[in-house]
């Protein structure tokens, strides 16, 4: 997706984050966070608002936190506040959200994002804890709401970006990114279809070479990644026309209509919003000492950056290449765990990003946070790509290996010996077949002769059927051109 | 022998541990007695009767079978209509809370029923805790046993009138700006706030979160210190109660001040005091000083900021607070076709004028515009009086002071204004803004019969050296010993 | 005037309280009073001094990471207003 033409205008983008903390307890109760379930049955008094509750802070979330800002460069605050942020809604069980407002527990990190072949840097305002809300669902009438408190106290992350990215692309690799760092540090498992990752998007014009903001729309409802791109898209298009047209932009909000593809406004509140912030006093201040932080420090794992980077030098894969195995931490522990297997890692690169992938898409095997079923295992994919590589089967009977291994724990070659599938390469073995092909092919001989090369595919695909697949189209191709010529 | 419901509670658990009286005979006393005089006086809003009685059947079962049902085996205890109770109907004496039924007990109630106790009922108070008088309770008025055409001060006047008329030998109440020691001194018992933090606010509906303490009331200052014993400590569900050991405050109860420095703060002195108080207070003072203590001058500067200061805190905590009254999940609604609609008709039928009022003044403080110079203004200067307190409890040991500036007030005089009111909270409501434990404890009588009462204000957690200096006092004196003509 | 009828009712509209037009001249006369009574706070010289946010400050107090809850049971819903099966039922949402 490309930014549109904004003739003299530079787009001035920032991205807000909501990140679903996989703990497996609520913030501030002892409830599941877990997902699913009847509702109204993972609640409690503290999560409904009752009368007299009080909450405590999960210590794990402050961990997660802490993780977060130490993988995005953050300042983590030695002294940290959580906030009231006070509003009506049925969702919101106490009336208020237990927030962070003026002293947020990370400030000032930075993401690298690589995108159309290059590295830039893109800055974090801050990243702060907050408890969700429960769920408002329209009933089948529509004359009332049903609300369902199971996700009321779910414990988030809001990460702010600074309003640095210039470009569409960039807002995409910035949220691929951010996810991708979310997942390797296994505290969110990044899926926007499911509502765990969250993005709401404040987007501005300005004259290019200008340093003054323009007027910001902040945009909602984005609920996957080329929602996000399209309705950034279409919201520059918006704005740069209005300036086009001589109009005053309002700073508002506006929601991301998927059915109209197209950014509509919020019909203006009666009451704006006066959120009364103020620190919240039925919680300590957050003292988070070095040593908490070098404790976590120490269970960070290799960011994806990275790795990708040692990928790329190491393997000696192309920058695009290791972009893509390192999105995932999983991808990239199967990526290595089949080149120590032996298999040669341009190859090993090839068959995970094509076949692999493919597969996991198709299946949505990646909405988890970490991929249990793998359509084969490591060792076995990298087991069939060595057995490519020897010429012992083509790539073909490879591909049409992978059903048949999965959810077993058979070697490849193992099963390709026990049913003979190897492919024939003996070039005496293959000139019967090669001879019999011409023979019933004296047209496309010709055809050949004549100078059409194309042909040669034909006639390769000819002995390919009549050997069963089982020929080395490599060497089929030497003993056809061979007989050809003669 | 007197009538069960007059024994000190310390002597009825006594006579229940020795089987001497049973529980059952205990709680049917005060049963009767609540019947004989409630009517007159209307401190309770929910008598408990049928669980009461089997709650003292089974702690009689327990103490036949020679097993120890703690140290409030049997004793009828009242508890104030802001602290919830399970199973037992909790409303804050409001009508937004008229039928709420808490599925859960207050931590300081479960603390008691491990002890023992048999919880009688729950007690009138103002509207949520909002008051100095119990005027503002939508059950009805309270009135004071010395005089039932008198308030028996308030926010806690149910618990302090049913102690002093026997209806019960100990209750709690809550303190957020002097509601457990106005009364107390209203109505010529003994009343206690504790530090901040020293006695758990979980399953108290919160007025003002930085302020509130529940506070025992009994006839004698050690029945309030066995009572504080078995409620005070830590609790995992609150984080603002202090991880600190439970000292055993009966036993610090060793009848001595000798070498105890008292200061006399000048603020506290004023004019326009009721002369017979300033006189019953200096007496005590005097007697004090007979009993070995030595006395000094001291200055609290801020005091003259204290009313304003405490009207914006905790009106802003309490606005913030309330909101999760809204109809939605519990409690009282005005049913309307449209949300916005439901919320503003159901808390305008629910909350009475003086909680309104506090509503607003609290949003209002806490809103766009207005933070600075009211919400945090006042927790700045609120600092100030905090190190007013601690600069004079460096070379005192304690503070003694009145706890009001007149004696108990009729009904409906001070209801016209509501500044009028707030000021008898004068002397009271630094002590809550410095989070410090204070004594009320009786120290005379006005011409007209009225209960005088005297405050002993301590260092954090020192709640031994406050009760000490009020055993002392009480036991040199008969105060305690009267009884209301009932 | 430290507060006028405009304000209250926009502080009205804030905290979701409808108020009859005498409640609304009460309340606006009241607040007025009380915030006049209020304005010598700004006498005092707050400068270099922090505001209190917590009384006792130098501690902390969290929990463990564990389910310690069960499912809910039906009590937590039996004050409910009104209901739609396990669901809390509330009037729509009129934007």
């Amino acid at each position: 997706m490309t930014t549109p033409a904004l003739d003299g205008l530079e787009a001035v983008i920032g991205l807000e984050v909501h990140a679903e903390l996989l703990t497996r307890s609520k913030i501030f109760c002892g409830c599941s966070a877990e997902f699913g379930g009847a509702p109204n049955t993972n609640v409690c008094p503290v999560c409904l608002g009752m009368p007299g509750v009080l909450p405590v802070l999960n210590r794990r979330v402050v961990e997660f936190a802490i993780r977060a800002g130490l993988a995005t460069q953050c300042a983590i605050a030695p002294r940290s506040r959580f906030a009231r942020k006070n509003y009506f809604y049925p969702d919101l069980s106490k009336g208020y959200q237990i927030s962070m407002y003026e002293l947020p527990i990370c400030t000032g990190g930075h993401l690298e994002i690589f995108t159309e072949g290059e590295t830039r840097r893109i800055g974090l305002t801050r990243i702060h804890m907050e408890e969700d809300t429960g769920k408002n669902i329209h009933d089948a009438h529509g004359d009332a709401s049903l609300v369902d408190f199971n996700r009321s106290g779910v414990p988030l992350l809001e990460i702010v970006s600074e309003p640095d990215m210039r470009s569409v692309p960039e807002a995409g690799a910035y949220l691929r990114t951010l996810r991708s760092i979310l997942q390797y540090l296994e505290i969110c498992d990044g899926n926007m279809e499911e509502g765990s990752f969250r993005c709401d998007a404040n987007v501005s014009v300005r004259p290019r070479g200008s340093t003054a903001f323009g007027t910001k729309v902040e945009i909602k409802n984005m609920n996957s990644f080329r929602a996000v791109e399209k309705a950034i898209t279409y919201e520059l298009g918006r704005q740069a026309e209005a300036l086009g047209r001589g109009e005053r932009l309002v700073q508002e909000t506006r929601l991301w209509d998927a059915d109209r593809e197209e950014t509509r406004s919020m019909r203006s509140k009666e009451h704006a919003h006066d959120y009364r912030y103020f620190p919240e006093p039925d919680l300590l201040p957050l003292v988070v000492d070095q040593p908490w932080v070098d404790a976590v420090r120490a269970t960070l794992p290799e960011l994806p950056t990275a790795r990708r980077e040692r990928f790329a030098r190491d393997h000696q894969l192309s920058t695009y290449d290791a972009d893509v195995l390192t999105q995932r931490k999983d991808v990239a522990d199967y990526f290595e765990a089949g080149v120590a297997a032996g298999a040669p890692a341009k190859e090993m690169a090839n068959w995970v990003m094509t076949e692999l992938l493919r597969i996991v898409r198709e299946e949505k095997l990646d909405r988890a946070l970490v991929i249990r079923e793998w359509p084969v295992t490591p060792l076995q994919l990298a087991g069939l790509v060595k057995l490519v590589e020897a010429g012992t089967v083509n790539r073909n009977t490879a591909k049409a290996l992978i059903p048949r291994l999965r959810g077993t724990a058979r070697d490849p070659g193992e099963l390709v010996a026990a049913e003979g599938l190897a492919q024939v390469s003996d070039r005496s073995a293959l000139e019967a077949a090669v001879a019999d092909v011409l023979a019933k092919n004296a047209s496309q001989v010709a055809e050949f002769r004549a100078g059409k090369e194309r042909v040669l595919g034909f006639l390769v695909g000819q002995v390919m059927k009549a050997t069963g697949g089982k020929a080395n189209p490599q060497v089929v191709q030497e003993v056809l051109r061979a007989a050809l010529a003669r | 022998m007197s009538a069960l419901h007059e024994l000190s509670l310390r002597d009825a658990a006594e006579r229940v541990r020795r089987r001497q009286v049973s529980a059952v005979d205990l709680t049917r006393a005060a049963l009767g007695r609540i019947a004989a005089v409630d009517p007159a006086i209307g401190a309770f809003v929910t008598a408990n009767e049928v669980e009461a009685m089997a709650t003292a059947e089974a702690i009689d079962r327990r103490i036949a079978a020679g097993q120890d049902p703690g140290p409030l085996a049997g004793v009828p205890v009242g508890v104030k209509d802001v602290i919830c109770t399970a199973g037992l109907r909790t409303t804050a004496a409001s009508r937004i809370l008229e039928r709420f039924v808490p599925a859960y007990d207050a931590t300081v109630v479960a603390r008691l029923r491990a002890a023992g106790a048999v919880i009688v009922g729950k007690l009138n108070c103002d509207e949520f805790a909002m008051g100095s008088s119990t005027e503002n309770s939508a059950v009805g008025s309270t009135r004071n046993p010395w005089d039932l055409a008198r308030v028996p001060g308030g926010s806690s006047g149910g618990s302090a009138v049913a102690v002093a008329a026997g209806e019960c030998h100990a209750s709690l109440g809550t303190d957020t700006g002097g509601s457990v020691r106005l009364p107390a001194a209203f109505c010529g018992v003994v009343g206690l706030k504790p530090t901040y933090g020293r006695v758990s606010r979980y399953g108290v509906i919160a007025y003002a979160s930085s302020l509130d303490q529940v506070g025992p009331v009994a006839r004698d200052v050690a029945d309030v210190a066995v009572v504080l014993e078995a409620i005070a400590g830590h609790d995992p569900a609150d984080s603002t109660a202090a991880p600190r050991t439970v000292p055993s405050y009966l036993g610090a109860l060793d009848g001595t001040v000798r070498g105890l420095r008292l200061g006399l703060p000048r603020e506290y002195f004023v004019e326009g005091m009721q002369p017979e108080v300033e006189a019953a207070v200096r007496a005590a003072v005097d007697e004090l000083e007979k009993l070995g203590a030595t006395i000094e001058p001291v200055s609290l500067p801020h005091t003259e900021y204290a009313i304003a200061t405490y009207y914006l805190v905790a009106t802003a905590e309490a606005s913030s607070n309330l909101a999760r009254y809204d109809g939605v999940r519990y409690g009282l609604r005005e049913a309307r076709p449209a949300l916005g609609e439901m919320y503003e008709t159901t808390r305008a039928a629910g909350f009475g004028p003086e909680v309104k009022r506090r509503i607003m003044l609290g949003t209002y403080a806490l809103s766009a515009g207005y933070y600075d110079a009211y919400y945090l203004k006042a927790q700045q200067i609120r600092t100030l009086i905090r190190l007013d307190f601690q600069k004079a409890l460096e070379t005192c040991d304690a503070l003694v002071t009145p706890v009001a500036p007149t004696t108990a007030f009729r009904l409906g005089e001070k209801t016209a204004d509501p500044l009028t009111m707030y000021l008898s909270d004068i002397f009271t409501i630094s002590v809550n803004l410095a989070g410090l434990p204070a004594l009320s404890v009786p120290c005379g009588f006005d011409r007209t019969g009225l209960p005088i009462g005297l405050q002993v204000i301590g260092r954090p957690f020192e709640e031994a050296t406050v009760l000490r200096v009020g055993h002392a006092y009480e036991q040199a004196t008969e105060w305690h010993r009267r009884r209301p003509p009932l | 005037m430290a507060i006028t009828r405009e304000e209250v009712r926009r502080v009205a509209a804030l905290a979701r309280l409808r108020l009859e037009p005498a409640e609304e001249e009460r309340l606006t006369a009241d607040l007025d009073h009380i915030l006049e009574a209020f304005a010598r706070l700004a006498a005092v010289d707050t400068s270099a001094v922090p505001p209190t946010a917590h009384v006792e400050d130098d501690r902390a107090a969290f929990r463990d990471d564990a389910v310690t809850n069960p499912p809910a049971a039906e009590g937590l819903l039996a004050n409910a207003p009104a209901r739609d099966g396990r669901f809390f039922r509330v009037p729509k949402i009129i934007e």
